[in-house]
């Protein structure tokens, strides 16, 4: 399949592909600059492959350019990246955003991070840095020192305008009401229906891609586990894997399945979270409280098996750090205990007439805009699209478990509340499948040397797709790129929240559970 | 004794202190400056009905003009510094400062860059660190009482200048 697949593209661009090179299930084309776009386009939409990733990196020491890379994923668990060379005198690339609208922040971040200009963008203003930033500052930029403090300038950030009679707007953020992470959300309104919203982000912008190129192979593991805290365990994981893969090591069976029970676990917290979340928001403070309680048991539970709430430090490159076989008996018993008591709430819950008509149609998002955005994990699946990197590019043991993927179609609150549901069943029914059939042996291969090299590595969080692609060079980090699921869904809020009223903002944005700190990072 | 127990002893504790110090509930803006969520999700976690904060005389407000203390997440991000110094500037005086888990103590793993402060007392005075990534409930209910007692002696202070 994936030589078949990379012949028929051969064929269509025959003199535009200028190099081509496989490693593991990743095949990378270098392409001419000028047919980027073109290629990308008939990868998306003729061959129907989702575009899961944009990055740069910085050759101009080793190859005198910089270089963009489109990601694809392919099926067949085979991922395809289109390269192509940008000299530093002409710092700029044709933008994909008008064929592909998930493209649209990549080709932002780019241009802020590394000064290579989309041309042709529809909204070329900065992404990343704020208005007092200088211009010509570019952190990624092999150049630019990580401890440079640039002084503030002044500048201006334009928001969209919506005009109108009697249009009016609601600013909010970023130090929200609430208990939750910084961002900026521009509504306008008429009366109570919502216009327009605008999201402005990145406050939490700590970074973190820059940070990788100065630490130890080991210390980068605790990095990825605070890109966004709840989903500690599926950043470690996809970056391990990524290690693993460009040092050839293949983890003990053990600690696949150790890794799987840690990831699943990490869902059920978190999707318990989010259906309190939604319960809190749509005043129903009894299943909010329940909710909140199986969330705060399944993080107790974390906390016997690993030594950490958030599952940190159990990851390793090679493996995992601590074994848990010993806690089965617990887990099984305890996973009995919180089914029955999530089941008995899901039927209160989905069942309640109050609860039905705050998220029944509430906050749409169709098929079609959650294509074009790339719109990940519960989100995804609940506005019908069906993919889950642990089933279409099999990681940790889970080509060995069997599982369902819950899809359903209406994409609004309810759909996104009852994937999540399913989902929670599903995740223990893996934790039980993995205990019994934990094999035995070691939990952890040792990293004895790596050699130069770059691989993709990726998870299912549970917000979704997670992806970082790593670059070492001289056992160290040249370029680690992260991709958050929330990097994916966050403009889907935007169309999610069209003509729905202000009031049911909160519930929307809590049915998408994004992460500001993995999206800003 | 088990962590809940201590939970318990440590929130009656600190719940007698602050009705005898304010005559009702301490009220507290959380501010994320930058954090990883997951010291967001150990505040929320305070008002699970496991520990249930709010009985202990703990109350989470949503405006930093109706607050005692701020209770500051994350290493200061450039991009949030404007925003922390406006909400600290907006909290009446005397206010406290708690500076809850490695990030706001030093800058944490984050450190100090271009985009990373580097910890909330290179920006305004903290009263009380709580170090921790994140910091178990527990611990932040621990670091509450010590800030309490922190603004009992302020108090004290500035009552002998009067
Ligand atoms: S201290 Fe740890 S948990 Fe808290 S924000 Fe920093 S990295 Fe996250």
């Amino acid at each position: 399949m994936p030589e078949e697949l990379i012949e028929t593209i051969k064929k269509e661009f025959r003199n535009l592909i200028l190099d081509g090179t496989v490693s593991n299930n990743e095949t990378y084309l270098t392409v001419k600059k000028d047919a980027a776009v073109r290629i990308c386009d008939y990868l998306h939409h003729t061959l129907d492959f989702p575009l899961i990733s944009i990055f740069a990196t910085d050759d101009r020491a080793k190859d005198g350019c910089f270089k963009i890379h489109y990601v694809f994923s392919c099926k067949g668990d085979v991922f395809i990246i289109i390269k192509i060379k940008v000299e530093e005198t002409t710092p700029r690339f044709a933008t994909l955003t008008h064929k592909i609208p998930a493209a649209n922040w990549y080709e932002r971040e780019i241009q802020d991070m590394f000064g290579l200009a989309p041309v042709g963008h529809p909204d070329p203003r900065r992404l990343i840095h704020f208005e007092d930033w200088a211009a010509g500052l570019y952190p990624l930029r092999k150049d630019f020192d990580i401890r440079t403090k640039p002084d503030r300038v002044k500048g201006e950030y334009t928001y969209r305008k919506v005009e109108g009679e009697g249009v009016y707007e609601i600013p909010v953020g970023p130090v929200h009401a609430g208990v939750i992470e910084p961002g900026h959300f521009r509504f306008s309104v008429a009366g109570e229906p919502i216009l327009n919203l605008e999201i402005r982000h990145f406050y939490t912008h700590k970074g973190v891609e820059k940070l990788f190129e100065s630490v130890s192979l080991d210390k980068a593991v605790f990095l990825a586990e605070r890109i966004s805290g709840d989903n500690s365990a599926a950043h470690a994981v996809a970056f391990c894997q990524a290690v693993e893969k460009i040092a050839g090591i293949d983890i003990p069976p053990r600690a696949k399945y150790i890794r799987t029970i840690l990831l699943e676990l990490e869902r059920m917290y978190n999707h318990m979270g989010d259906i309190a979340g939604i319960a809190t928001d749509v005043a129903y403070p009894f299943g909010a409280a329940h909710a909140n309680y199986l969330k705060e048991r399944v993080m107790q539970l974390n906390e016997k098996v690993t030594g950490s709430r958030f599952l940190r430090g159990m990851n390793a490159i090679g493996g995992v750090r601590r074994d848990i076989g010993d806690k089965k008996d617990m887990i099984l018993k305890e996973l009995d205990l919180m089914q029955k008591d999530f089941k008995e709430l899901m039927e209160l819950l989905f069942n309640s007439p109050s609860v039905a008509d705050r998220i029944e149609t509430t906050g749409r998002i169709t098929g079609e805009i959650a294509k074009g955005l790339h719109v990940v994990g519960p989100a995804g699946r609940a506005s019908g699209i069906d993919s889950d990197v642990r089933r279409d590019h099999p990681y940790a043991a889970y080509s060995e478990l069997t599982f369902k993927v819950p899809v359903l179609k209406t994409g609004d609150v309810n759909a996104r509340t009852r994937v999540r549901a399913d989902e929670v069943y599903e995740s223990m029914a893996l934790i039980r499948q993995a205990l019994s059939d934990l094999p035995h042996g070691e939990i952890r291969t040792e990293l004895k040397t790596i050699h130069d090299g770059c691989a993709l590595g990726y998870s299912e969080a549970p917000r979704g797709e997670t992806l970082y692609w790593v670059n070492i060079s001289n056992n160290r980090i040249e370029r680690c790129k992260v991709r958050d699921p929330s990097f994916c869904n966050w403009l889907s809020i935007e169309y999610a929240v069209l003509d729905n009223i202000v009031p049911d903002f909160p519930i929307i944005n809590k049915s998408l559970s994004l992460s500001y700190s993995g999206n800003d990072m | 004794m088990t962590v809940d127990d201590e939970m318990e002893i440590m929130g009656q504790r600190l719940n007698r202190k602050i009705r005898a110090l304010f005559g009702r509930s301490l009220s507290i803006r959380e501010v994320d400056a930058g954090s990883c969520n997951a010291c967001e999700v150990e505040v929320n976690a305070l008002a699970n009905p496991v520990y249930d904060m709010e009985r202990f005389g703990i109350h989470i407000v949503a405006s930093p003009r109706h607050a005692d203390m701020l209770l500051v997440t994350g290493p200061v991000t450039r991009n949030m510094e404007l925003a922390l110094l406006k909400t600290a500037n907006a909290t009446p005086e005397p206010k406290l400062v708690v500076a809850m888990g490695s990030c706001a103590c030093n800058g944490g793993i984050f450190g100090e860059t271009y985009a990373s402060g580097g910890g909330v007392d290179r920006f305004m005075p903290v009263d009380v660190y709580i170090p921790g990534c994140p910091p178990r409930p527990q611990a932040v209910i621990f670091g509450l009482m010590v800030a309490v007692d922190k603004l009992e002696q302020k108090i004290k202070k500035s009552e002998v200048k009067v």
